[in-house]
């Protein structure tokens, strides 16, 4: 009898905060399969949420929170995923046009934009200053910022950034809309092909990384190993470390980077009115980004007399390359010969660098 | 600046100098990189080598009057080639002596 009793003590020691948080990490799984929302990090982080909500589970005080203590907690993971990001960017459309560096600043709006807002209800410095991250639509400098300052709400935070990543098409579409008409959605911007030296792609993430850091010195790691993966790439001597990068390396730390978020998917942690705000607060952030880049084309629009298409503010979003992407599709579906890619990849690249930039200012202003 | 507590007057000063951070940054990247650009195409012509003076191309072929000169054609009958112009020209809209075709090839499966 006391054997039968070892199978069903443990069901009985479930709480219905379990069995929710077990459904959410279903809800993630099925997003990642069936919507194919962000499903390299949604679907390990669903499997993680279900593994370390489960009573009495030997997955979280044990190899998940060893994962998360070695690459979460020291900032590894969102760092090594920065090498295979920086190699699977092509700053190419940027230094064709490097004025588009302005747009990814504008779209940085929504990160400060809920700082102020976030801190009405989140009074803790550290707390406000992670959530409004979430605006900088980049995942590892989300997960990285939270972590540095300490956030109680990484869990959360990590959520809200991804989903709204995997959002993006829904999101920024209605937001452009309201905010330009019909004829600027139609202004064309013809492309002029320069060529870009080899010297210059090379120095391009050196520059980069030294002038960024020189002006916050809080964003060197992550603008460093942003620049370091970019190097890789564009050297013409390492194809098959960039191929490792961009591939392999990629690959393998988001499989960790997902499981180990997990270990702050707990119910105790998670299931708080505290998470439904924050991730109201990160749609707003979100939603601020994508009316800061449109709004900020619009104003330079008043004094250029070469008139710009004002959806390309919006991919100052750092989502690489989505938000490129769907600002493309909307200038095409309002006229089927503008082409607007390659400006708004310039943009969309801009971004990633001006999201990077933002992380280590928020560092610098709220870290220890 | 280290802060534990922030009201949201504070946060409201710090985001506004925080965006102004982020704007002066990427004004100067943008600074360096255009004189990156500049810099690196004047070195380029500096030490481009000087090309050989071009001897005088041979004058082009003279061409019927009306006419966009010739059309290489490979393993297509003339007969062919003049029916497929003909039809570009017509899906185009546009006279046949306006356009130019280069050559016209026959793609095996």
């Amino acid at each position: 009898m006391d054997n039968f009793a070892i199978l069903y003590e443990n069901l009985l020691k479930f709480q219905w905060q379990d069995i929710v948080m077990i459904l959410l990490g279903c809800l993630l799984i099925f997003l990642a399969i069936k919507k194919e929302m962000e499903p390299s990090l949604l679907l390990p982080m669903g499997l993680g949420t279900i593994l370390v909500n489960i009573p009495g589970s030997t997955a979280l005080i044990g190899p998940i929170q060893e994962l998360y203590n070695a690459g979460i907690a020291n900032e590894l993971f969102p760092l090594l995923l920065f090498i295979g990001i920086g190699a699977m960017i092509d700053f190419g459309p940027l230094l064709t046009n490097p004025k588009l560096m302005l747009f990814g600043a504008a779209a940085q709006f929504g990160i400060f934009f809920t700082l102020a807002m976030a801190s009405i209800f989140f009074p803790e410095a550290k707390d406000a200053a992670s959530i409004a991250i979430i605006g900088a639509a980049d995942g590892p400098t989300s997960i990285a910022v939270a972590n540095t300052l300490g956030s109680n709400y990484v869990g959360a935070i990590t959520v809200a950034a991804y989903s709204y990543m995997a959002l993006v098409p829904v999101i920024q579409p209605p937001v452009i809309k309201a905010l330009t008409t019909k004829k600027e959605r139609m202004i064309r911007m013809p492309y002029e092909q320069k060529s870009v030296s080899k010297t210059t792609r090379i120095m391009f993430p050196i520059i980069i990384t030294v002038v960024a850091s020189a002006i916050v010195p809080d964003a060197t790691a992550l603008i460093g190993f942003l620049m370091f993966g970019n190097l890789i790439r564009e050297c013409g001597v390492l194809d098959s470390l960039s191929d490792t990068a961009q591939n392999v390396l990629a690959n393998l730390i988001t499989i960790f980077l997902g499981i180990s978020v997990a270990f702050n998917m707990v119910a105790d942690k998670f299931l708080r009115v505290d998470t439904l705000l924050i991730m109201g607060l990160g749609l707003i952030a979100f939603i601020v980004d994508t009316a800061g880049g449109v709004l900020f084309a619009k104003l330079i629009n008043v004094f250029s007399k070469k008139k710009i298409n004002p959806m390309i503010g919006a991919a100052g979003i750092s989502a690489f390359p989505m938000s490129g992407r769907i600002v493309h599709k909307m200038g095409l579906a309002e006229d089927p010969q503008n082409h607007l890619l390659m400006h708004s990849i310039g943009v969309n690249v801009s971004g990633q660098i001006a999201s990077v930039i933002a992380g280590g200012i928020i560092l610098s202003m709220f870290g220890g | 600046m280290l802060l534990t507590k922030i009201p949201m007057s504070d946060a409201a000063i710090t985001a506004l100098l925080g965006y102004a951070i982020v704007f002066f940054g990427l004004i100067l990247l943008m600074i360096v990189v255009v004189l990156l650009g500049k810099a690196f195409i004047a070195a380029e012509k500096r030490h481009a080598p000087v090309a050989p003076v071009a001897e005088t191309p041979a004058p082009a072929p003279k061409t019927a009057p009306g006419s966009a000169g010739g059309v290489k054609l490979h393993n297509v009958e003339p007969k062919t080639a003049a029916m497929l112009m003909a039809i570009v020209a017509n899906k185009m809209g546009k006279p046949i002596n306006e356009l130019r075709f280069i050559s016209i090839k026959e793609v095996d499966e």
